[in-house]
């Protein structure tokens, strides 16, 4: 038994094999370049270290060469925040119900339903923020089904708005909020709920006090699934959201792009890491032990 | 990461080169779907060398391979503002173009660039210009000035109906040369200039995209767009009204040219293929492959009818003073430009 236990302990390496060399390694070695001087024609000097990256994300320097705060990039992030935040709320709203009329069909019917919600999958990602364009832009078959029914008049403008980025960024990421919630939801014991019902819960309450936080679990992998991929979202804040306002993602890549300054884009990333990390961090500790809490009650 | 892999990319064409290099080859890297296979075969014919293709799709590709040292290449099409940073580092040969026998045949407008002075690393291959296009059908009076001021203070007509690049550079550089100033300046007060005329463009324009523009146009979503020449042609072949416009303040150019790389196998036959290709005949077939326009004297006899008729495609007569080359931009330079660009959209 013992020779067992040490011999999986084995299996694991390949998979820590593989998060050092395409993980961390390459953190490290971004955080490297994070606070090298740029190179001259892209890249960055090896063996020259300053923090000028750091300094560059909250102040600039005025005419004078005095440091005044420069609340530009605190901006973008701010709205990427809020984006990711609006969109969360939204694949939840969506994603929840979903999750629990999957999770209460029969079993056979469940894998069709997971299988049927895996299919966006299959297409590229850039190929379904397209569709959407060819669906949300004037004279496209949103904007025109609706004239042609007579429900609108005029242009409806749908395109290039925030409200394009998000339905595109719901779209895209609700699949990684239905299929956790779906994951806790089916293991659900439903006895529990019978029980509280036949203690007396209506249907709401039994839902909120038995359903709700044996899905937690679930629901809060989806939020977390969702969140983070959608603080650097890309292709959707890029092509619907016509680029008028810039985007964490659009922003690093930019540095990486003309803007040549390696360093700075590191440092950009790095800051969104730290933040996310601290914001897990304090979800941890404010509400991680919750849902195990409730199980043992 | 990518230094590690284009070592491994360089040593496996090496290796490759290594086997093949013989008197009579060629090895050229250039961009994807950029030369017709039927040019490079008649090239074979011709001169009895036998050409290899690899292609890359990004400037910064190309160098990180050469600057990885990897040999085995002896032609390749760097763009413009390209040249003086790779030449900086020591990355091309001096082939002294110049001196090539159909070098007559260039276009006065594209010798002796700033970026090659003498043409002691280069010879133009195909090029192009960034102006805007209008839909001539839908503008009051049904037409616009030739100047970059229907673009950056469109008319009343034209509110949320005008699309510019989703580029910065694309952006920056119209500004500066609608406002008359260096595109290259360091100057946060010239910066502060073009900011300036940015935010107040801005809430005129539909949006900033670079992607689709054709389509954008064709399907009638906007009636101006910041836009290459060759794609006002094709949304020409979709919508005839629309016209492209090549502002009097000045507009960019930007184009590929040929360059050799430091060290490269088989430099005579390099400097061969690069007299070859500025032939009329054969250049025009690449212009006619590839959509854009070459810089030799007499090629327009063999170019498409529906490419030579269109003032988008063939520079028209006494325009050549508008073209600005692209440049490579001090660093400082291109950290006030990003910051304009970022605070634009913060």
């Amino acid at each position: 038994m013992r020779g067992w236990t040490r011999g999986r302990g084995l299996l694991v390496l390949p998979a820590v094999l593989v998060l050092l060399a395409f993980t961390v390694l390459p953190l490290c070695i971004m955080a490297y370049v994070s606070v090298l001087e740029r190179g001259t024609y892209g890249g960055v000097e090896w063996g020259r270290h300053t923090l000028d990256a750091y300094v560059a994300f909250l102040f600039e320097r005025d005419l004078d060469d005095s440091l005044v705060l420069n609340p530009d990039y605190l901006k973008i992030f701010a709205r990427s925040f809020g984006l990711a935040a609006f969109t969360t709320a939204l694949c939840l709203t969506i994603g929840l119900p979903t999750a629990l009329y999957m999770a209460t069909r029969a079993p056979k019917r469940r894998n069709l339903l997971v299988f049927l919600v895996t299919i966006p999958f299959w297409t590229n990602l850039l190929v379904r923020t397209y569709a959407w364009i060819l669906l949300l832009r004037n004279n496209g078959l949103i904007d025109k089904g609706l004239h042609d029914l007579g429900l609108a008049s005029g242009p409806l403008d749908l395109l290039y708005t925030p409200f394009a980025i998000m339905i595109g960024l719901t779209y895209t990421f609700l699949p990684f909020m239905v299929l956790p919630v779906y994951a806790s939801l089916e293991k659900l014991d439903w006895r529990l709920v019978e029980a509280a019902m036949d203690l007396g819960a209506t249907r709401v309450t039994a839902f909120r006090r038995v359903v709700l936080p044996l899905s937690l679990p679930g629901v809060v992998a989806g939020m977390v699934l969702v969140f983070v991929p959608c603080l650097g979202a890309y292709v959707a804040p890029e092509l619907l959201g016509g680029a008028k306002v810039l985007m964490i993602g659009n922003l690093i890549q930019s540095q990486f792009g003309a803007a040549r300054n390696w360093p700075f884009g590191a440092a950009l990333a790095f800051a969104l890491l730290a933040i996310v990390l601290l914001a897990m961090a304090f979800y941890a500790l404010r509400f991680g032990a919750a849902p195990g809490e409730e199980k043992g009650r | 990461m990518r230094t590690l892999k284009a070592a491994l990319l360089g040593g496996a064409l090496l290796l490759a080169a290594g086997q093949a290099r013989a008197e009579g080859d060629l090895f050229l890297y250039n961009w994807s779907n950029y030369i017709p296979p039927e040019l490079l075969a008649r090239f074979e014919k011709e001169s009895g060398i036998k050409v290899t293709l690899d292609v890359y799709d990004s400037n910064e590709t190309m160098v990180a391979k050469l600057q990885a040292g990897a040999g085995g290449y002896d032609v390749v099409l760097p763009s413009t503002y390209m040249i003086k940073p790779m030449v900086a580092q020591g990355l091309l040969e001096e082939i002294d173009a110049a001196s090539l026998p159909n070098f007559k045949n260039v276009k006065e407008t594209f010798r002796k660039q700033p970026f090659d002075p003498d043409n002691a690393y280069t010879a133009p291959y195909l090029w192009g210009t960034t102006g805007y296009s209008y839909d001539s059908a839908r503008v009051p009076g049904g037409s616009l000035p030739e100047s970059w001021a229907p673009f950056f203070e469109p008319p009343p007509e034209l509110d949320k109906q005008v699309a510019a690049m989703n580029d910065e550079v694309e952006v920056w550089n119209a500004a500066a040369y609608y406002l008359g100033i260096d595109k290259c300046t360091a100057d946060k007060a010239e910066a502060q200039k073009i900011l300036d005329l940015l935010e107040a463009q801005k809430p005129h324009l539909a949006m900033y995209q670079s992607d689709g523009t054709i389509d954008r146009m064709a399907a009638k979503e906007v009636i101006m767009h910041q836009q290459w020449n060759g794609a006002a042609h094709r949304t020409k072949e979709k919508l005839p009204s629309v016209v492209y416009v090549y502002p009097k303040e000045g507009l960019t150019l930007w184009g590929d040219n040929f360059a050799v790389p430091k060290g490269a196998p088989h430099l005579e036959n390099a400097k061969t293929f690069i007299n070859w290709m500025m032939d009329p005949k054969n250049i025009a077939e690449a212009s006619n492959f590839a959509g854009y326009n070459n810089a030799i004297e007499g090629s327009e006899d063999f170019l498409d009818p529906a490419f030579k008729d269109d003032p988008a495609m063939s520079l028209p007569e006494g325009y050549e003073d508008r073209l600005r080359p692209t440049e490579d931009c001090s660093n400082e330079s291109r950290e006030l430009r990003n910051r304009v660009w970022t605070r634009l959209k913060s």
